[in-house]
């Protein structure tokens, strides 16, 4: 049967970010294996996967930090080329990333933090700033915390001070590298509902990479599976949920034991425990 | 710490820097009388340069008035050339004499110029034509040796007779 | 045998590859070093974290030895009844060697080692990458400016620790032994050039700040991004560090002090 493949809106038109069967591996392992995906404007986009199976690649990919061994990315039509550094400043400069632990700088405080995009790109003078850093701060819930140093700031505060420098210049696609990992059930909620919050207010495209699957369901309009370097399984969260291939199944419903093997390859017991066969 | 602070504690500790490099210049070293003033060459030739060294001194009545630029072997006169550079406001007259000599009994040697009576000078380029070369320790051993050699017997040895 | 020949080779190839690493690190050091100047605060305040930091160690050091070369110099000084000369002799011994090297190895563990671990755990926390994705440089926005500051330091440092030391030893010798005070700088300034000992001592200070800087900044970009990693990192940043300044030593006096 064949996969249920579904792009909201025309496909190819819509797409803010085109990957275009592209390869991407380590002299030992190929990472991805001529994939190609579309993230069109305006939607919520998660990538889902376990651990090691090439998500964050992807986010690297687009973000040109690394170079595919075939295959291109289109970035609003234009390709990109990691060796034009000035382009490729350009093009980030559209961008909002945000990391897994914030990567926040800690030798700046919290209000100094989400200024620095502004400071870097813009000629804006210090009270546009001041009051366009309050306004991130206040959509993140953290304009009180504007003058604390990072140290002084948990782990949930930390990203969302980070999810506030990402959108500090209005970037057209804001990028989540596993934004739900290791937080509260409060904290989940809050973040959750920011991404989808921040992405319909402002229009831009979110991308999350996550293995959470209950949250991204719950906020993406459109999601693709990658296993093993390729992409599984692609649709909307109810078409996914409806999916009938194990491998999905298995993500999906968490399930322990499936094309996913509970056991690492090993000899049979008996020959291990010497019993007789 | 404000930007204010930082940046007037690194003016300070680059303040401070300089002042050390200062310090150590004037006290420790002979900027202080480093002369800035200009020099010309002379030049003169010796048969024995004994243990003369570039940028010793050339002294005269004791008073430093310049230094040995640079030490050459003449191939065809078989001499050692030595050029010099002396301080512009110090002018000698043409007959004047350069000796090698020892500061001290056992120490480092330099150029001591004794003036003449000559009313014209030395032009930069010269010359110096009167020149007495080190002395050499080992003739000096060898030439007593050979006097006390060549002394005519004691009264004693001759009363002896 | 022939895989102990292997190995050795394996060896050999990944030091060179080593090398040319470093070397390619270097360069670009280099080049991004004036653009960073189009932001003066950001190398100041570096040169507040490496250089006013250290001011206290490098003074306090520079008139340790001071005393010591005081005294020691003076008892073997006065077996000869040349103890006039002991100005000389400190004053000649700091400007020229110890100044600069000890200064350099004081400034390989306190500022270098800071350095490394700064990089490394910048590296691991991932602010460069954030950097990067933000489309500014870290390598002219971090790493210049250390590497600037690193050099504008060491030979201010350096001054400062001779500087210092030579009133130590005017204290010493002067002050508490009882040598005459007039002879001590007299011999001193008589002995010690302008040019060639205390601008070479100079011209040391910042050859040895360029390379314990670049070790700092490179060992601590190429760490490993644990605990473990950045721990081993500034190790290796005071052992390459002090032996690179001691080998550089060694050449910079075989250029410059040999009696033509």
């Amino acid at each position: 049967m064949a996969q249920p493949h579904q792009s909201i809106g025309v496909a190819g038109d819509n797409a803010l970010v085109s990957i275009q069967a592209v390869t991407f591996g380590y002299d030992s392992r190929a990472v991805l294996s001529n994939v190609s995906l579309e993230f069109d404007r305006g939607r919520v986009i998660a990538i889902m996967g376990s651990s090691g199976c090439g998500k964050t690649t992807l986010l690297r990919l687009i973000g040109g930090v690394i170079t595919p061994q075939a295959g291109q990315i289109l970035f609003s039509g234009a390709p990109i080329d990691t060796s034009d550094r000035a382009a490729l400043y350009a093009m980030r400069r559209r961008m909002g990333m945000l990391f897994q632990f914030g990567a926040l700088f800690t030798d700046l405080s919290v209000f100094e933090n989400v200024a620095y995009p502004l400071r870097e790109h813009t000629q804006l003078s210090e009270r546009m700033i001041h009051d366009i850093v309050l306004m991130k701060l206040n959509a993140v819930g953290l304009r009180g915390a504007a003058s604390l140093r990072i140290a002084e700031v948990s782990g949930g505060m930390a990203r969302r001070v980070a999810l506030a420098r990402a959108i500090a210049l209005d970037p057209e696609i804001i990028m989540y590298d596993e934004p739900f990992a290791g937080l509260d059930p409060i904290s989940l909620g809050v973040t959750a509902n920011l991404i989808r919050h921040l992405n319909d207010a402002t229009g831009a495209t979110s991308l999350i990479v996550s293995h959470d699957v209950e949250e991204c369901f719950r906020i993406c309009d459109f999601a693709y599976l990658v296993s093993g370097g390729r992409i599984v399984a692609r649709g909307t969260p109810q078409q996914l949920q409806a999916a009938e291939e194990p491998e999905v199944r298995q993500f999906i419903r968490g399930e322990p034991d499936g094309p996913v093997p509970f056991h690492y390859p090993a000899v049979p017991i008996a020959q291990d425990l010497d019993i007789g066969a | 710490m404000s930007k204010k602070q930082i940046e007037t504690l690194v003016g300070l500790f680059v303040l401070l820097g300089i002042l050390a490099i200062v310090l150590l210049a004037l006290k420790a070293a002979n900027l202080a009388s480093f002369s800035f003033h200009t020099t010309y060459p002379l030049l003169a030739r010796f048969d024995n340069v004994g243990g003369l060294k570039i940028s010793a001194p050339v002294k005269s009545a004791g008073v430093k008035v310049g230094r040995i630029a640079s030490i050459t072997f003449d191939n065809k006169t078989f001499q050692g050339v030595v050029s010099m550079e002396i301080e512009r406001q110090y002018q000698f007259p043409t007959d004047s004499s350069a000796k090698v000599l020892t500061s001290g009994l056992l120490g480092d040697q330099y150029v001591g110029l004794e003036p003449g009576a000559d009313d014209k000078d030395l032009q930069p380029g010269d010359t110096i034509k009167m020149v007495q070369s080190a002395v050499v320790l080992e003739n000096l051993i060898g030439q007593f040796l050979y006097n006390k050699a060549a002394e005519p017997p004691t009264k004693q040895g001759a009363a002896q007779k | 045998m022939s895989e102990f020949i292997a190995r050795l080779g394996r060896w050999a190839l990944a030091i060179l590859a080593t090398l040319g690493h470093a070397a390619a690190f270097f360069a670009d050091l280099v080049r991004n070093t004036p653009q960073c100047l189009r932001r003066p605060y950001l190398t100041t305040a570096q040169v507040h974290a490496i250089g006013n930091r250290s001011l206290i160690i490098i003074a306090a050091s520079g008139g340790t030895v001071g005393l010591v070369l005081a005294l020691q110099g003076y008892y073997t000084l006065s077996r000869y009844g040349a103890t006039e000369s002991l100005g000389l002799l400190v004053a000649l011994a700091l400007v020229r060697e110890l100044g600069p090297v000890i200064t350099a190895l004081l400034f390989a563990g306190r500022a270098g080692t800071s350095l490394t671990a700064e990089i490394g755990l910048m590296k691991a926390g991932e602010q460069l990458a954030a950097m990067e994705m933000m489309a500014v440089d870290p390598r002219v926005r971090v790493l210049a400016p250390r590497f600037l500051a690193g050099i504008i330091s060491m030979p201010l440092l350096g001054a400062i620790f001779s500087a210092v030391g030579v009133i130590a030893a005017y204290v010493v010798g002067v002050l508490m032994i009882g040598i005459d005070s007039g002879a001590f700088w007299s011999q001193m300034q008589d002995g010690v050039d302008v040019t060639k000992d205390i601008g070479n001592g100079v011209v040391k200070t910042i050859v040895f700040g360029v390379a314990s800087t670049f070790a700092a900044l490179y060992i601590g970009y190429e760490s490993e991004a644990t605990p473990e990693g950045v721990a081993q990192a500034t190790t290796q940043t005071v052992v390459v560090s002090s032996l690179s300044v001691l080998f550089l030593d060694f050449i910079l006096t075989a250029l410059m002090f040999s009696t033509p």
